[in-house]
């Protein structure tokens, strides 16, 4: 299967399969509203905790949506085939990446003025917050496929890929929410956005291959 | 023997096991006299912080547990490493043997860490940058123990822990620094490779024959522990059944 092939394939899956998109999306915006509700703060201090809370909440939709990333081609077997007659099975690892990314990455970047304003946080604040979720969430997906692949040959995953790609979303976490810190303070949030830049591109050095390797373990535990 | 045929030998866990039972009491008989003479220097002549009083004696024990900890979690994806690229299985082996001890000692520079923060910080615990970055560390230690649980086959854990070390040790840097540029209250390295220690020779001496002993008890530690699992997963080949045998007719 050619890559153009590979990517409209995906892209129809996505578009086909709402709820994996929709789903997470619903999560990311209950965990939000749980918050604004639960938080004991007021208005004007949540701008100080809102940067960490929206990249928190991130972070967990994003563990969520990692679960079902392979798996379904997994169980029925299709990412065997592909993969064992791909030329370059990475490629087919980042495509899938991609498209995963594309429903929840780019898609709460897009959606980041309205989480940003139920948060609480400053209009100025709403640019860097979406520079630093498009920044930031690649790397998140692509350390994140390599969690997803060790784990989609169990059936109860979940709370180990969690386990697993928790403490390399730590990275992520820090310089994102200092980035929105930086803006809420009116100072200047280039050092953090480029750290963000930095950790997407070694994870997209390292994910797919990594992923791809762990595939193919997990191909072998069946 | 040169280094590519030592190199060849790792390959067979037979002869890992023939040969390393000198370095285990070697390491061992090492950590046990720069450990006690480590100790007692620390504790009884090394002279007291102007600041801290006695209690920054507890650094004697926090920095090399907190030091081995790291140097055991790389070396665990060194030989993550060494595994996918050579098929080694020894490194596995290595691997397994190396992941209860740093479990061990991480938590031990958390806890020494919390006990030295009370009297110096006044508080058991602060989210600080380093020790966070530790805390990570004992949950990367923590998933791969886990998912080595949760595999069965050998070989294939072998590999999916490989894996997972590796990712890890690669991202290692950027969580240290990430936490470290955070916000830290933490001193500075107590010891680094380019920079003469601030501290006097008085108390800087006894940490680094800790540090070497701590190096010295961890190796004897995991090479003890490699040879438990050599036995183990070998159990059903000729040299050992041999070896046990031959033991059996001896005692």
């Amino acid at each position: 299967m050619n890559l153009t092939g590979l990517l409209s394939r995906e892209w129809r899956a996505l578009v086909r399969n709402r709820g994996a998109v929709l789903n997470p999306m619903a999560f990311l915006f209950l965990a939000v509203m749980l918050f604004a509700v639960g938080s004991p703060v007021s208005d004007n201090e949540t701008a100080r905790y809102g940067g960490a809370m929206l990249w928190l909440i991130v972070l967990l939709t994003n563990m969520l949506s990692l679960d079902s990333l392979f798996r379904r081609d997994f169980d029925n077997g299709v990412l065997e085939q592909v993969l064992s007659t791909a030329q370059a099975p990475f490629m087919v690892v980042l495509i899938r990446v991609l498209v995963q990314w594309l429903g929840t990455g780019l898609l709460i970047t897009l959606l980041a003025p309205l989480l940003c304003l139920l948060l609480g946080l400053p209009s100025e604040a709403i640019f860097t917050s979406m520079l630093a979720l498009l920044l930031g969430t690649p790397a998140l997906s692509l350390l994140g496929a390599v969690g997803a692949a060790m784990t989609v040959g169990f059936s109860r995953g979940g709370i180990l890929l969690g386990l697993l790609v928790l403490p390399l979303f730590l990275p992520v976490l820090v310089f994102g929410a200092s980035a929105i810190n930086q803006a809420v303070l009116h100072m200047d949030a280039t050092a953090p956005l480029a750290w963000l830049a930095f950790i997407s591109m070694l994870a997209l050095s390292v994910g797919p291959l990594a992923a791809t390797l762990g595939l193919k373990i997990s191909l072998q535990l069946q | 023997m040169g280094l590519k045929e030592f190199w060849h030998k790792l390959g067979s866990p037979r002869w890992f096991y023939q040969i390393s039972l000198p370095w285990v009491v070697g390491f061992g008989l090492a950590a046990l006299v720069l450990l006690a003479v480590g100790f007692v220097w620390a504790l009884a002549f090394a002279p007291p912080d102007y600041q801290q009083g006695n209690s920054f004696r507890i650094m004697y024990v926090h920095v090399p547990a907190a030091m081995a900890a790291q140097s055991l979690y790389i070396g665990m994806g060194v030989a993550g490493f060494v595994l996918f690229v050579w098929r080694m299985k020894l490194a596995d082996v290595f691997i397994t043997a190396c992941l209860p001890f740093g479990m061990l000692l991480t938590a031990l520079a958390l806890f020494s860490g919390g006990v030295w923060g009370r009297p110096t910080w006044g508080t058991w615990w602060e989210w600080d940058g380093r020790t966070v970055s530790t805390l990570v560390l004992l949950f990367l230690y923590i998933g791969i123990y886990a998912l080595r649980e949760a595999i069965v086959d050998t070989e294939l854990r072998g590999r999916a822990s490989a894996l997972v070390a590796m990712v890890g040790t690669i991202n290692i840097p950027v969580i240290k620094y990430s936490v470290e540029w955070w916000h830290t209250l933490h001193q500075p390295a107590s010891f680094t490779l380019t920079e003469k220690p601030s501290m006097p020779p008085e108390m800087w001496l006894p940490l680094l024959v800790m540090v070497i002993g701590m190096y010295c008890f961890a190796a004897h530690n995991v090479l003890s522990r490699m040879r438990m699992e050599i036995i183990e997963r070998e159990s059903g080949t000729q040299w050992v059944r041999a070896l046990v045998s031959g033991q059996r007719a001896a005692g």
